[in-house]
């Protein structure tokens, strides 16, 4: 049952390869989507008569468009290099949350119907038939899945358990069975723009708000610009930087940078959400629809730039697929990558001497960064490898006096999940969360107590979502967890004065009931 | 007999390289729609045949993970690799120089290969996770290569075989004029398990030869924001 009780795990010295448990996980199971909800991105409402018939269908359309599927469900050896990489196993305990034992729900199905050992001697090689059972085990378990591709960095053929649970939800989208999360999300995006159903009005007063806020504290007028054109810079950020803690503090870093950096810039109500769901339900279809929003507002409002806010997996649709997706930039200003990071941007005005910070005003925290799974494993900044591990590191360097890594073996392309990512930030699949934000926790609490960090930095809107949402489970303090432009805009020094006419309110009468 | 054995062994050539080249072409021409290399990842083509190079020869993967697989593996694999060079001198006629001098090496590499299965075998037993992830194949897939291994090394190293006649036999084979191949038991064994693993061979899991070559998380090149990648179904997609 979904919001069932449970414990939280205990955090131990060490993160620990537990001894398996059957079953731990089986009850779980997150809260389906309503047949509109499916229909809007074009799947059957309800699961279909023929279901089994239609799945089969759509595993064997995916092998043949997929590579990476057809090679990933023929070339696993069984090797057992994965089993103790997964997060959510590590804390559950549960064999089928193992990579491969994820995989193989999927696996036994292809070599059923897909090979001759399969077909034939199915026992011999685990192939099992498409049943019920089979299609409840895929739902509970590939939404136990956060497409962190941890397991990807350890298995010897890179099979990369995210794309396999991309696929399984792809194939149970196909038949009606979609997850309500998701799917309904897609659909507010398609209608509104944006995942949290923001309407373009309630951002600009939101963006007026910040704007307020900014000129009380520091008496300088930044500008928080929507839908402005012929300006340089689009910028595209997740939704939750308009209201949600902390990101919002970091929309206001990502003001103050561009203010100091003497650009013109602008965000967009028709591009206003940098999530783009479609990939958690491998839809390349709801993927590029979504995608297209900001081709299309980069047209309209004839930017010459594109930059992307603090979000881990919009990263990674920005970097790795949005040139495939709705490319190609030819019409953007071929000196800057299309698209930029804000880290990539803040970075690159740092070592300019644009910036001038005052580090002291971030004294009251010591830092530690969490390398989020989709910039840290499918993404990368700057020009070298690895840039997506050092120019965040950098940023946040430049703006605070005290910083520490966590543990070498959780950090950079090791990194854990949050535990919220890859469509299970809903409250449906909190047991999966806080559990699976174990090993992290594990991690963040042993460079609490070892080096005095007080506060977890992150670049993503669900990694900072998540974190305030466990971090009470396990006896922290939800504010504990900041964005990376919220150091930025700390420490920050307004040195372009505005005049008097350019702040906010100047010419209303001062009593604006 | 020795008939019998020529016919089973041209049906398994046949099976191994129809079957391999089969697949092979399904991986090749599947397409990869999305660059998905798994980060960081090289920048440029030799930089990806880099790491392949690294991943196929080193393991590199798998030993960034557990020390105690990579070991079983990594020996298995090179034994056999240097036992299946040694084995050409069964095969071509005048052995070629390099074969020659790793005869030594290809030997004992038997022992390096024996020790490794066992090792993986053992470990597929007594550890938990990997039991549980173990299909009866998976077990009987290092019997067999377990009792090549072995089969093998006992006709070297114990109960020896006339390898002249088996070097005629195959040498023979190639052109149908065929020699008779010695009735001693350990090579029968060896020969007719061998052949059930070139014929099983493209079927089973050991597709993770051409895999890992066709693996979009290791051979894609890290440039997705300075080069288009689009494949004809995606095309197909945005003229609609």
């Amino acid at each position: 049952m979904a919001g069932a009780e449970f414990e939280t795990p205990e955090l131990t010295e060490y993160i620990e390869v537990p001894k398996l448990v059957e079953g731990t996980m089986e009850h779980v199971t997150c809260f389906k989507a309503k047949p509109e909800h499916n229909q809007d991105l074009g799947f059957p409402g309800e699961k279909v008569e023929n279901w089994k018939e239609v799945a089969i269908d759509k595993m064997g359309d995916l092998l043949s468009r997929y590579r990476s599927f057809q090679v990933f469900m023929d070339a696993c050896v069984k090797c057992g290099s994965c089993t103790d990489k997964c997060h959510y196993f590590l804390s559950t305990k549960d064999p089928k949350n193992m990579p491969v034992g994820r995989q193989d729900l999927l696996r036994k199905v292809y070599r059923r119907y897909f090979t001759f050992a399969g077909k034939y001697f199915p026992k011999l090689v685990g192939a099992a038939d498409l049943t019920d059972e089979v299609v409840d085990e895929w739902y509970s378990y590939f939404h136990q899945c956060s497409q962190c591709r941890r397991c990807s960095v350890f298995c010897p053929y890179g099979i990369d358990t995210a794309e396999i649970s991309m696929a399984a939800r792809e194939i149970l989208d196909s038949i009606g069975v979609g997850q309500k999360y998701c799917n309904e999300i897609i659909g507010k995006v398609h209608k509104i723009g944006n995942n949290l159903g923001l309407p373009g009005p309630a951002i600009a007063d939101t963006l007026e708000g910040l704007e307020e806020d900014v000129y009380e504290e520091d008496e300088v007028a930044v500008k928080y610009p929507l839908d402005v054109k012929g300006v340089d810079i689009l910028l595209v950020t997740p939704s939750a930087d308009f209201f949600a803690e902390p990101h919002v503090d970091g929309l206001i870093g990502y003001g103050k940078v561009f203010h100091e950096a003497g650009v013109s810039w602008t965000l967009s109500s028709k591009a206003s959400e940098a999530g783009n769901f479609g990939m958690f339900i491998g839809s390349y279809e709801n993927m590029r629809r979504v995608s297209l929003r900001i081709r299309e507002a980069a047209l309209e409002l004839g930017v010459k730039r594109i930059v992307f806010g603090e979000c881990g997996h919009a990263w990674r649709i920005a970097y790795s697929f949005l040139n495939t997706l709705v490319g190609p930039w030819d019409f953007l200003d071929p000196n800057y990558p299309v698209p930029q990071h804000i880290c990539e941007f803040t970075l690159n005005e740092i070592e300019k001497g644009t910036l001038e910070f005052d580090k002291s005003e971030n004294d009251d925290m010591s830092i530690t960064f969490h390398d989020s799974c989709n910039v840290a494993r499918a993404s990368r900044m700057g020009d070298k490898p690895g840039g997506q591990f050092e120019i965040p590191r950098k940023v946040i360097k430049a703006v605070v006096n005290n910083y520490h890594d966590m543990e070498w073996d959780t950090i950079h392309e090791r990194t854990f999940c949050c535990g919220g990512g890859g469509g299970l930030l809903t409250d449906d699949l909190m047991e999966v969360r806080v559990k699976g934000a174990k090993p992290r926790m594990t991690a963040f609490k042993n460079v609490m107590e070892e080096k005095g960090v007080t506060h977890l930095a992150a670049i993503c809107a669900i990694c900072k979502s998540q974190f305030t949402k466990v971090f009470p489970y396990y006896g922290m303090d939800m504010f504990q967890i900041v964005s990376v432009h919220q150091l930025v805009s700390n420490a920050i020094v307004l040195n372009r004065k505005t005049p008097p006419e350019e702040a906010p309110g100047y010419g209303e009468d001062d009593d604006d009931e | 007999m020795s008939s019998a054995y020529a016919l089973l062994f041209i049906v398994a050539t046949l099976v191994l390289v129809l079957g391999l080249a089969r697949k092979i072409a399904q991986y090749a021409k599947t397409p990869a729609p999305l660059k998905i290399p798994t980060t960081p990842a090289p920048v440029t083509q030799s930089g990806v045949v880099m790491r392949l190079f690294r991943e196929v020869v080193f393991f590199e993967s798998l030993f960034k993970s557990t020390k105690w697989t990579w070991i079983f593996s990594w020996m298995f694999h090179m034994g056999l690799f240097l036992v299946l060079l040694r084995h050409l001198r069964y095969f071509i006629d005048p052995v070629w120089l390099p074969i020659e001098l790793i005869q030594p090496f290809g030997k004992y590499a038997a022992f390096a290969m024996v020790a490794g299965l066992a090792g993986l075998l053992v470990r597929r037993i007594f550890v938990d996770r990997v039991r549980y992830i173990s299909a009866p194949s998976d077990y009987l897939w290092l019997l067999l290569l377990l009792f090549i291994g072995m089969s093998g090394a006992t006709m070297t190293f114990v109960i020896h075989t006339d390898v002249v006649a088996v070097k005629n036999f195959f040498t023979g084979f190639w052109t149908l004029s065929g020699g008779q191949l010695p009735m001693d038991p350990v090579l029968l064994i060896h020969l007719t398990l061998v052949a059930v693993l070139m014929i099983l061979l493209p079927f089973s899991k050991l597709l993770h030869i051409p895999g890992v070559f066709f693996s979009p998380t290791r051979n894609q090149v890290d440039n997705p924001r300075e080069k288009r990648h689009l494949v004809e179904w995606a095309r197909k997609l945005e003229e609609s």
